[in-house]
């Protein structure tokens, strides 16, 4: 396979056989060559394939291997004549990140770290069995899904300010909950406001470093040292059992498709079909149920600061879904097209200007937000026109797998991790003990090197270098 | 041997054997538990009779482990075994699962999804094998 240089840190492999285009590569030569060690590339290629893509498949700097679809992967689709699909947008449905911004710094909070953090996990059910605090009823369950963060705000969970900093404005508007199965309902039941495992975090932060202190200040970065708060989390088991749902009605409903692909993960359906509106309309839903999750965590998480330190402000930045797919609108050969953006581990960057961003972030461009592994730091990025142009307004969404999780588990023990992070005065508390070995930093890619691509390539330029002190997980 | 585990970037890979394909699905059960926890340690208080039915033996094995990952959540229950799993000529399975609940037990993490990603069962010399990657 041939892969070409097209300038510093961009790649492309030609069209060649099945492609429909080609693929495009966003990486350091040191990233390229991470990459190249496990079966990214060739799902990329894979992607290239399926009916209806425009432009390329796309390769964040953070891709490595999924199931059907890389992660860090970016498609476009027709809106008529292409496709949408489960394994391009992932299982965990509207898994991301916010940010708050409050009015204490890391000097303040230091000394009371480990009772900020302590207080944090009293408040956020985390874990594998940890049920919600919140019961819901018939009618605010459907709310939740239909409406997202809206709800949250009719329920005093949210501000108005909340809800106009979230991504898509709180909920998707294709949301459709009569399109998820009683079953996923049940998952996703007792789940809203838990952090879950994996992956998933809470996390204390200061201001490390300012690269653009103009757009900084829009965002609510006020100077160095300023506590900042970043919660990753998901849909939880309603989003996985939607996944799971329609890629089994998708298989079922279209045998032929399925002959014809090199990996049944990447089964989709049609546009034009009605098993596409149903997967949109659920999908939506459960992306909705992310976005709410992720609010009632920062209510519990407001609460827990406020019991440290009296009334703290915690102001959201934004809040991004970084697995999803959705309706956006670009020029392509000329003309406008509506297309169907699969975002799968890759954040949406929209550059200034863009209708769709709130009023106060409209003339800078969107924040992204790039969590690093544990213990490592984070970025804030901001959106540019070049990523509007070069990826569907797209980049790279956080560190990105190294290694297994088995392999993790075998070379680092949680007793030596949680050791060399107090070390950095990094304070972890986390449900399992033994699931910190699973995301040691060293099983990730170094997150200083995937914000450097996205802001040397343009189509995330740096804003802020965030540093851990606190961290909850499952 | 009744299963091992496969190396895998972002999420968990085994490969279950049997001596027949009743023996690979349950075999492949333990392995999916055990990436949580230790099912020898769960003690048998649990029951659920579980059947389904599809149209293939893939199908069918990613149908039972999602089931069970879905007693898991909605029901706490943790996997100690999978006693009487039969399956008939036309894809359709019965058992009954085994263990207690979750919060009795030190879990490591999670299991988000089962997938089909390189997912495949085959015949070998010694009987059946199934390779399965769940998203964790």
């Amino acid at each position: 396979m041939e892969i070409k240089k097209i300038e510093e840190n961009v790649y492309e492999i030609p069209k060649t056989g099945k492609m429909n285009v080609p693929v495009r590569i966003f990486a350091s030569e040191k990233i390229l060559e991470n990459i190249k060690k496990d079966k990214s590339i060739q799902q990329a290629i894979n992607v290239a394939g399926l009916p209806g893509i425009y432009g390329q498949s796309i390769m964040m700097p953070d891709a490595h291997q999924g199931y059907g679809f890389s992660i860090g992967g970016v498609a476009a689709f027709d809106i008529e004549k292409g496709i949408i699909s489960p394994g391009g947008v992932g299982f965990d449905i509207n898994c991301g990140v916010r940010l708050l911004t409050s009015n204490l710094t890391k000097e303040y909070v230091e000394p009371q770290i480990k009772e900020l953090v302590n207080e944090l996990f009293e408040h956020v059910p985390c874990g594998v069995g940890k049920d919600s605090n919140l019961r819901l009823s018939d009618e605010d369950y459907e709310k939740v899904l239909n409406k997202g963060v809206e709800w949250a705000v009719e329920k005093g969970y949210a501000t108005n300010k909340d809800l106009e900093r979230c991504e898509e404005g709180g909920y998707m508007k294709t949301a459709d909950s009569s399109k998820i199965s009683p079953r996923a309902k049940k998952r996703g039941r007792k789940q809203l406001g838990t952090l879950g495992a994996g992956n998933h975090f809470i996390e204390v932060q200061y201001v490390d470093e300012i690269y653009d202190e103009e757009v900084a200040k829009i965002f609510g970065i006020t100077g160095k040292n300023q506590i900042v708060l970043m919660i990753h989390s998901g849909s939880r088991g309603l989003g996985h059992q939607v996944c799971s749902d329609y890629i089994r009605k998708m298989e079922e409903a279209f045998p032929e498709i399925v002959k014809g692909l090199p990996d049944k993960d990447l089964i989709y359906a049609p546009t034009d079909s009605p098993l596409a509106k149903d997967y949109l309309g659920g999908m939506s839903a459960a992306a909705n149920y992310g976005w709410c999750n992720r609010q009632i965590l920062t209510y519990q998480s407001r609460k827990a600061f406020d019991k440290v330190f009296g009334k703290v402000e915690l102001d959201l930045v934004y809040d991004v879904a970084h697995n999803v797919a959705k309706i956006e609108e670009y020029n392509i050969d000329g003309k406008l097209r509506k297309v169907y953006v699969h975002r799968k581990g890759a954040t949406r960057a929209f550059g200034p200007g863009h209708k769709e961003l709130p009023l106060v972030y409209r003339d800078v461009g969107q924040p992204i937000l790039l969590p690093g592994s544990m213990g490592t730091a984070s970025y804030v990025l901001v959106g540019t026109d070049k990523a509007m142009n070069e990826t569907f307004s797209s980049t790279a969404h956080g560190a990105g797998r190294l290694m297994s999780r088995h392999e993790a588990m075998k070379r680092f023990t949680s007793e030596k991790i949680v050791k060399e992070l107090e070390e950095k005065k990094i304070y972890v508390k986390a449900a399992s003990v033994r699931g910190i070995s699973e995301e040691a930093p060293g099983v990730y890619k170094d997150i200083e090197d995937v914000a450097d691509v996205s802001d040397k390539v343009g189509i995330g330029k740096k804003v802020c270098k965030l540093r851990p002190m606190g961290v909850i997980k499952g | 041997m009744k299963y091992k585990y496969l190396a895998h970037t972002a999420d968990a890979k085994f490969k279950a054997f049997g001596k027949n394909i009743d023996e690979v699905f349950v075999n492949s059960a333990l392995a999916m538990f055990n990436i949580l926890g230790d099912t020898s340690k769960v003690k048998p208080i649990k029951k659920k009779k579980i059947k389904l039915k599809t149209n293939s033996y893939e199908s069918l094995l990613y149908d039972f482990l999602e089931e069970l990952l879905f007693l898991f959540e909605t029901k706490r229950l943790f996997l100690h075994e999978v006693k009487d799993l039969k399956i008939s000529e036309n894809f359709f399975l019965s058992a009954t699962v085994v263990g207690d609940d979750l919060g009795n037990y030190d879990l490591n993490g999670d299991i988000k999804a089962v997938t089909y990603n390189d997912m495949k069962i085959s015949k070998t010399n010694k009987g059946y094998e199934a390779v399965v990657v769940v998203d964790v």
